[in-house]
C-alpha cells in the first residue's frame, strides 16, 4: 500500500463513478418526474455506443463520431418516448417494467441484426492513447483523465441546468410534486420528451467514452443498468445531487473493493485462497452499501419528493 | 444409433423392407453429423469463429466429406453462457442426433455440457477447452482434446520467464476453471516470486484497478491469461497506463495471436508467447492450411483456427479407419485414439487420458518481411510434453 496506488485508485474510482453518473442522471429524472421505471435505459446506452462506434469508424474521427452518435441517440429516444413510453405513464410499475423490458429485448435482438453479434472494439483517439506523466515516476492513462474531465464538466453543466434555469426549476417541480406542477401550467409532456432525449444523449456520451476502454457489444446495457439503479436508489430517486454523490460512492467502493479487499484478505490468509475469495466478494460490496443506505435512510441519501 | 438385428426371413414384406433399410444404416452411416457448439457472440466470439472457419476449411479440403461420407455441420452459438449451452447441446444430441460434437471454447461451458454429451455416447473432440478435470480423475472415453490441456501453454511461459531471469511476476486470469488451470500451470514452472495473483470476473473488461495494483507490486514481469476481447482490452490499457516501460508482458499464445494483434497492433511488438502451433511452421500440411485460410478469409489463421482444422482432420481419419461404421463405438474410439492424421503442428499423439503429447514452442511478435505485425517462431520450450493430470486418470472401457 502506498501513495501512488491510493491516488491511482481514487482516479479510477472517480472515472468509473462519473460514467455511472451520466447514466444515472437520465434514469433518476425519468423515474423522479414521471414515476416511470425505464428498464430500456441500458438499451439507450448500448444503442448510443453502437451509433458512436459506427459514426467514428465511418468518419475516422472520434470527436465527430461522438457528436453524431449523441444526436442520433437523442432523436431515437424522443421517437421512443412519443411513440411508446408516453402511453405507460398512467399504468402501474409492473406494466412499465414489462413494457420497457420488452423494449430491452427487442433492442438487443435489433442490434444483433444490424451490427452482428461480434463485439466492436474502438481505439481511443491517437492523442490520448498513451500515458501522461503526472509527476516523476507516476504516469496515468491520458484517456482516463480525459473521461474524468468530461464527466466533471457535464456534471457541472447539469447542476447549472437544474438549479439555475427555468427549465431546471420545472424539472425539479415535476420531480417533487407532479400533479401540482401540472396544475401550475408546467408543460410536463413536452418537458418530459426533452428530458428523456437529454438522458439518452448522456447515455450515448457514456457509451461512446467507455467504448475504447470496454467493448461495444450486445448486452452491455444490462450490466451497467443494474449499477445505475443502485446509484439512484442510494442517491434518492429524482435527485440530481443524489445521483452524483451516489455514483461517486458506488464507483469508489467498487474500485477500492477490487484492490483493498484482496490485499486485506491476502494479509489474513496468504495464498491462492485469498485471491479467490477476494474475486468473489469484491463485486458484492456495492450491494452491501445499498442495503446499508436503505436500512438507515430508506428514501436514499437525498430524497427529491417532499 | 443402435445396431438392429437383421432378420433373414421376415414374415411381413413391409417389416422386412423397413428393417433392411435400418440394417444398412447401422453398418455404414450414409452421412456424418457434427454439432459445432461454439462461442459466436460477445467478447469471446473471435475464438469460436476461428475454430468454425478452420473446421470448415478442412471440410473444403476433403470435398465436404469426413472419412469419405458426406458431412453435415450444425453450427450453434453457446452465447458464452453455460445454461444456454446445455440446452443447445441437448438439442444437438437428442433432436439432431449428431455423431460428433466439437467447438466449445471456454472450459466452464465444457464442464457444463460434458456430462450430457458423454451420457448420450457421443464423441466430443475438443478444439479448444482442455479442463484439468477431464484430464485427471474425471477423464472420459468419449472426450478427446486435439488442442492441449489448459495448463500446458502456461507451463511453457513459466519456464520461459524463469529462463529469461525474471524474479518477480504479477499474474492475472479470469475467475473461471481455465483461469485457475492457467495460473496453476504458470506457477508450476516459474521459479521466481509471485508478487501479485489476481482473478477477475470473466465479464470484466476494465482493468484500471488491477493495473494500479501491478504498478504498486513492483513486479518486473507480468503474465496474463485473458482470451479474446479481454486480452485486447488489457494490453491496450497496459500500454495506455505506461506500464510497458517498467515490466515485460508475457502471455500464452491465446493472448498474443492474430485476433489480439489485429485489434491492438504495434504496441504488441516484442511480446513473447507460447503455442503448440505457429503459422510459420514449415511442414507441408501447415503450409497448405495457412495459404488456403488466407485466401478464403483474407487474414492469417490463429491457433484456434489450426485447432478447428485439426479437429476436422482427426474426425476425417477416424471415420475412414472404421469405414464409416459409426455405430461401433469401441472401434471408433480406437480409431480416434490412433489419430492417423497429419496435424498442422507436426508430431501429434494422444496420451492415455485422450489429451495430446506434443512439443510447445516460443514465439515473439515482430514485423515480418511484408511489414505485418505477427508472430515469429523462435524455438522449442518443451519436447513431447504431457500434462500433469494424466496420472489421476483411470480411463474406463466403454
Amino acid at each position: 500500500m502506498n501513495a501512488v496506488l491510493l491516488v491511482e485508485q481514487s482516479l479510477n474510482g472517480l472515472q468509473f463513478g462519473l460514467m455511472l453518473f451520466l447514466l444515472a442522471a437520465g434514469l433518476t429524472l425519468v423515474f423522479g418526474i414521471m414515476d416511470m421505471v425505464n428498464l430500456a435505459h441500458g438499451s439507450l446506452y448500448m444503442v448510443g455506443a453502437y451509433l458512436v462506434a459506427t459514426a467514428t469508424l465511418a468518419s475516422g474521427s472520434f470527436w465527430l463520431g461522438l457528436g453524431v452518435g449523441m444526436l442520433a441517440t437523442a432523436a431515437l429516444a424522443a421517437l421512443l418516448e412519443v411513440g411508446l413510453l408516453r402511453h405507460f405513464y398512467e399504468r402501474d410499475h409492473l406494466a412499465q417494467v414489462l413494457g420497457t423490458f420488452a423494449v430491452l429485448l427487442m433492442a438487443n435482438e435489433g442490434v444483433r441484426m444490424v451490427w452482428g453479434s461480434q463485439a466492436i472494439s474502438l481505439n481511443p483517439p491517437e492523442a490520448l492513447a498513451g500515458p501522461v506523466e503526472l509527476w516523476p515516476g507516476f504516469s496515468y492513462s491520458a484517456y482516463r483523465l480525459f473521461i474524468i474531465a468530461v464527466g466533471l464538466v457535464v456534471a457541472a453543466l447539469l447542476y447549472l441546468l437544474v438549479t439555475r434555469t427555468r427549465l431546471g426549476m420545472q424539472v425539479r417541480a415535476g420531480a417533487s410534486n407532479r400533479d401540482m406542477a401540472l396544475a401550475m401550467g408546467v408543460p410536463v409532456r413536452r418537458l418530459f420528451t426533452g428530458v428523456f432525449a437529454l438522458g439518452a444523449a448522456l447515455c450515448a456520451l457514456a457509451g461512446g467514452l467507455l467504448g475504447p476502454l470496454l467493448a461495444v457489444q450486445v448486452g452491455m446495457g444490462e450490466q451497467i443498468l443494474i449499477l445505475a439503479f443502485v446509484v439512484i436508489v442510494i442517491g434518492g430517486i429524482g435527485s440530481m445531487r443524489g445521483a452524483f454523490l451516489g455514483a461517486l460512492l458506488v464507483g469508489g467502493v467498487d474500485t477500492a473493493g477490487r484492490t483493498l479487499l484482496p490485499t486485506a484478505l491476502q494479509w489474513l490468509w496468504p495464498g491462492e485462497a485469498a485471491a479467490n475469495a477476494g474475486a468473489t466478494v469484491a463485486p458484492i460490496l456495492i450491494y452491501l452499501l445499498m442495503a446499508a443506505v436503505l436500512f438507515f435512510k430508506p428514501r436514499g441519501l437525498f430524497p427529491a419528493h417532499g | 444409433m443402435t445396431r438392429l438385428p437383421c432378420p433373414l426371413s421376415a414374415p411381413l414384406l413391409v417389416a422386412a423392407l423397413a428393417a433392411a433399410s435400418l440394417c444398412t444404416a447401422a453398418q455404414a452411416a450414409d452421412a456424418v453429423k457434427v454439432g459445432m457448439l461454439s462461442t459466436l457472440s460477445g467478447p469471446g466470439a473471435g475464438l469460436g469463429i476461428d475454430i468454425r472457419d478452420g473446421f470448415n476449411l478442412a471440410l473444403q479440403h476433403t470435398g465436404g466429406k469426413l472419412g469419405g461420407l458426406p458431412a453435415e455441420v450444425i453450427v450453434a452459438d453457446d452465447q458464452m453462457n453455460p445454461e444456454a449451452a446445455k440446452q443447445t447441446a441437448d438439442r444437438l444430441i437428442k433432436r439432431d442426433k449428431v455423431d460428433f460434437m466439437t467447438g466449445v471454447v471456454f472450459s466452464n461451458i465444457m464442464l457444463a455440457v460434458g456430462q450430457p454429451i458423454f451420457a448420450s455416447k457421443t464423441f466430443y473432440i475438443s478444439a479448444n477447452a482442455g479442463p484439468s478435470q477431464y484430464a485427471g480423475a474425471q477423464c472420459n472415453p468419449y472426450f478427446f482434446n486435439v488442442a492441449w490441456q489448459n495448463d500446458n501453454l502456461h507451463e511453457a511461459v513459466g519456464k520461459v520467464v524463469t529462463d529469461k531471469g525474471f524474479k518477480k511476476a504479477a499474474i492475472l486470469a479470469p475467475n473461471y476453471p481455465a483461469g485457475k488451470d492457467a495460473l496453476a500451470g504458470f506457477k508450476r514452472y516459474f521459479k521466481g516470486q509471485v508478487v501479485m495473483e489476481t482473478y477477475t470476473p470473466l465479464s470484466q473488461l476494465d482493468y484500471g484497478a488491477e493495473l494500479s495494483k501491478m504498478r504498486a507490486s513492483g513486479a518486473d514481469s507480468v503474465y496474463i491469461f485473458l482470451p479474446g476481447g479481454l486480452g485486447i482490452n488489457f494490453i491496450k490499457q497496459f500500454v495506455g497506463a505506461g506500464l510497458s516501460k517498467d515490466m515485460t508482458l508475457f502471455g500464452p499464445g491465446f493472448s498474443a495471436d492474430e485476433d489480439v494483434i489485429r485489434a491492438v497492433g504495434e504496441p504488441m511488438l516484442g511480446m513473447f508467447n507460447t503455442s503448440q502451433w505457429a503459422h510459420d511452421m514449415a511442414n507441408a500440411a501447415n503450409k497448405r492450411f495457412v495459404a488456403d485460410f488466407q485466401k478464403a478469409h483474407g487474414r492469417l489463421p490463429s491457433l484456434y483456427a489450426s485447432q478447428g482444422y485439426d479437429a476436422a482432420r482427426l474426425m476425417d481419419a477416424a471415420v475412414r479407419d472404421v469405414k464409416g461404421n459409426l455405430a461401433d463405438k469401441a472401434a471408433l474410439r480406437k480409431a480416434i485414439e490412433a489419430a492417423r492424421f497429419e496435424s498442422v503442428r507436426g508430431d501429434f499423439k494422444f496420451n492415455t487420458n485422450h489429451y495430446p503429447v506434443q512439443d510447445y514452442h516460443l514465439r515473439v511478435i515482430t514485423l515480418d518481411a511484408q511489414g505485418r505485425v505477427t508472430n515469429r517462431l523462435l524455438g522449442k520450450v518443451f519436447e513431447k510434453h504431457a500434462d500433469a493430470y494424466v496420472g489421476d486418470c483411470k480411463m474406463p472401457a466403454l
